[in-house]
C-alpha cells in the first residue's frame, strides 16, 4: 500500500493514453473494492432514484413539483432553511468568537454543548424540543404545529456547522494585523470588520451552505414537532415520505431528485469556493 | 473519562490566548458571552435537561419498568446491532478510501472525494427510498435476484444495517483524510526503502499514525448510527418487536401517548449520544495536548 515512486510506471495502464496515477498493484485493487463497495452502496441506489425520476419524463417533474402541497412543501423548507442558514451565520460566528478569543470560566462546556445537536438521534431532538416549547411547555410557550417550529428545529440541527468550520480558521489567524490595526488606532469593531472577517468569510460561507444543505433534507427532528400539517408545517422530506407510503415511488423520486441536486450543488460550491481559495494562496 | 477533570482546567492554548490583549471592550464581551449563553441554554441546554427531569422525575422505578419492556429491550438490541455493523463497515472502508484519497493518484479521485459527502447531506428519506427502489423484491435491481435466493433487504435486518451504514458513512474517511495529509509519507518511504511490504508499513507505520483519527471516527460513525431515524423508518417497515429499532420506538411512544417510556428512551439515547461526545471530546484534548 506504500506509495514507491519506481512502481508508478509499472502501475502505468498498458493502453496508449497516460493517466496520472501512482497506484501500486494492491492499492489498485484496494480502490477497485472501494469503488464497488460505494458504487453498489451509494451511488447505485442514489442513481436508481433519478432514473426513476426521468423515467417520468418532464411531465412527471412538473405534475408532482406543481403539485399545490408539494409546491409549499418546497417552498417552506427552503426558505426556512435560508433564513435559519443566516441565523446560524450571525450567531454561529458570535459562537466561535467566544469560544476562541473571549473564553470564560465554563465556556469548555459550551464545546460539548455544541456537539450535542450533531450526536443527538433526531427524533430526540424534536422530544427534546418538545419538552420546553411544546404543550406541556413550564414556561408556558408552545410552538408545536406551527411553522416557528420548523425554524426551532432547523436551528437545532444546525447549530453546529457555521461554529464548527468558522472556529479553526480563527484558532489559526494571525494576531499581528489586528495588534498592528489596534496600535494605529482601529477601533476593535473596525479592527474586526476590515481584518478578522474578510478572513474569516470562506468558513462562514460554507458553514451556513451546509446548514442550509442540511435544513433542506431534515427529517427526523420535525416528525414530532411540527405536526406535518399539509399546506402549514409540512416538509419536503415528509412529503416524500407520504409518497413513499402511498406507493407513488415517481412523485417521491422526482422530490427526492430535487433534494439531491441542492445537495450535490452545495457540495460541489463548497468544493470549488475551497479550491479557489487554495489557488489565490 | 479520567482525563475529563484534566480537561476543565486551563491548558496551555487557552491561556496563552488570554495573557495577549483580548479582543474588544470589557462590557462588550461581557454582553456577547451573555447572548451566546442565553442562546446555547435557550436551544440545547434546557431543553435536553428537560427530557431528562421528564424520564426521571417520578424515580427509577418507571424509568426501569420503561427499559425492561421486552419490546423495548429489543428494539435497544437491534439499533446496537445495526449501529456495531455500521461501525466495522465504516472503519474498514473508510480508513481505505482515506488512504486512497490522500496517497495515491487516479482518475475519478476529485469526484470520488465530493460524492463521499453525499450521504451526511441528503435526507435520509432519500436514502430510504433510494433503498426501496433498488432492493425491492418486485422490480429492484438487486432485490429481485437476492429474493430469488432467499435474501430479504427490505422489511428486515440487513436493510436496516444497509440504511445505517449508508447514512454514516463519510464520517471515519472525514477524520482519516486530514490526519493522514498531517503524518506525510516521510516514515512510510523510509519504511519500505528498508524492505518492509506495503501491508507491513501500513499496520505498522501508517495506522499507529492514524489511529485517533480512526478513533474518533469510529466514535461519531457508532453515535450518529444508534440516532438514524428517517432511512431506517422507511426501509424497516417499523414492525414493533421485530424491525423496530429504539428511535423509531420513541416516535410511536409519544404518539401513542405513551409519554414517560418516550421520554426515558429518549432519555437514554441522549445520555448515550451526550457520554459519546464528551469521549470525543477529551480524546480531542489528549491528541492536541500531546501534539502541542
Amino acid at each position: 500500500m506504500t506509495v514507491v515512486q519506481l512502481d508508478a510506471k509499472d502501475a502505468a495502464p498498458p493502453g496508449g493514453r497516460v493517466l496520472r496515477t501512482n497506484l501500486t498493484k494492491g492499492a489498485g485493487i484496494g480502490l477497485g473494492v472501494v469503488v464497488l463497495w460505494f458504487s453498489v452502496l451509494v451511488l447505485l441506489p442514489l442513481a436508481a432514484v433519478v432514473a426513476v425520476a426521468v423515467n417520468g419524463g418532464w411531465d412527471g417533474f412538473v405534475t408532482t413539483l406543481t403539485n399545490p402541497q408539494t409546491a409549499s412543501a418546497i417552498k417552506l423548507t427552503v426558505l426556512t432553511s435560508l433564513a435559519v442558514a443566516v441565523l446560524n451565520v450571525l450567531v454561529g460566528t458570535l459562537i466561535a468568537w467566544v469560544l476562541v478569543r473571549e473564553r470564560f470560566p465554563g465556556s469548555r462546556v459550551l464545546e460539548v454543548v455544541i456537539d450535542v445537536p450533531f450526536a443527538l438521534p433526531t427524533i430526540v431532538a424534536g422530544l427534546v424540543l418538545l419538552a420546553l416549547y411544546g404543550p406541556q411547555s413550564p414556561i408556558g410557550v408552545n410552538v408545536a404545529n406551527t411553522r416557528a417550529a420548523v425554524f426551532l428545529a432547523f436551528a437545532f440541527v444546525t447549530l453546529p456547522f457555521v461554529v464548527r468550520s468558522v472556529q479553526p480558521v480563527l484558532e489559526q489567524l494571525d494576531r499581528e494585523a489586528e495588534q498592528a490595526a489596534h496600535s494605529l488606532g482601529a477601533s476593535p469593531g473596525t479592527t474586526f470588520r476590515r481584518i478578522v472577517l474578510p478572513a474569516l468569510i470562506p468558513a462562514i460561507a460554507a458553514g451556513g451552505a451546509l446548514s442550509f444543505a442540511r435544513g433542506v433534507s431534515e427529517y427526523g427532528s420535525l416528525v414530532l414537532l411540527s405536526g406535518n400539517l399539509a399546506m402549514r408545517t409540512e416538509v419536503t422530506s415528509v412529503r416524500m415520505l407520504t409518497y413513499v407510503e402511498n406507493g407513488n415511488l415517481a412523485s417521491a423520486s422526482v422530490v427526492a431528485t430535487v433534494l439531491l441536486g441542492v445537495a450535490l450543488f452545495v457540495l460541489v460550491a463548497i468544493d470549488l469556493l475551497q479550491r479557489w481559495l487554495v489557488r489565490r494562496g | 473519562m479520567v482525563d475529563t477533570a484534566a480537561a476543565d482546567t486551563p491548558t496551555a492554548g487557552p491561556t496563552l490566548l488570554q495573557a495577549s490583549r483580548p479582543a474588544g471592550s470589557g462590557a462588550g464581551r461581557v454582553t456577547r458571552q451573555a447572548i451566546v449563553v442565553v442562546y446555547l441554554s435557550a436551544l440545547v441546554v434546557i431543553p435536553v435537561a428537560l427530557v431528562f427531569w421528564n424520564a426521571f422525575k417520578d424515580g427509577l422505578a418507571p424509568v426501569i419498568a420503561a427499559l425492561t419492556d421486552p419490546v423495548v429491550v429489543h428494539a435497544l438490541q437491534l439499533t446496537l446491532m445495526a449501529a456495531l455493523w455500521s461501525v466495522v463497515f465504516n472503519a474498514i472502508f473508510g480508513v481505505a478510501t482515506a488512504v486512497l484519497l490522500v496517497r495515491y493518484e487516479f482518475p475519478g479521485k476529485r469526484v470520488l472525494n465530493a460524492f463521499i459527502d453525499l450521504p451526511l447531506s441528503v435526507s435520509p428519506v432519500v436514502v430510504g427510498l433510494s433503498l426501496v427502489i433498488v432492493y425491492n423484491i418486485h422490480d429492484g435491481i438487486l432485490g429481485k435476484p437476492l429474493a430469488a435466493a432467499g435474501i430479504h433487504v427490505l422489511f428486515s435486518t440487513p436493510g436496516i444495517v444497509l440504511a445505517t451504514t449508508f447514512i454514516s458513512m463519510p464520517l471515519v474517511v472525514r477524520e482519516v483524510v486530514p490526519v493522514l495529509q498531517e503524518q506525510g509519507t516521510e516514515q512510510e518511504q523510509a519504511a519500505s526503502s528498508l524492505g518492509a511490504g506495503g501491508w507491513t508499513t501500513f499496520w505498522r507505520i501508517t495506522m499507529p499514525g492514524i489511529r485517533w483519527g480512526v478513533i474518533y471516527g469510529v466514535v461519531l460513525c457508532f453515535a450518529r448510527s444508534i440516532g438514524e431515524f428517517g432511512a431506517v423508518k422507511v426501509v424497516s417497515g417499523n414492525i414493533t418487536g421485530k424491525t423496530q429499532t429504539a428511535t423509531l420506538a420513541v416516535e410511536q411512544l409519544y404518539q401513542n401517548f405513551n409519554q414517560t417510556q418516550a421520554f426515558t428512551i429518549a432519555a437514554v439515547l441522549a445520555g448515550a449520544a451526550i457520554v459519546i461526545i464528551s469521549v470525543v471530546a477529551t480524546l480531542r484534548v489528549r491528541v492536541e495536548r500531546r501534539e502541542s
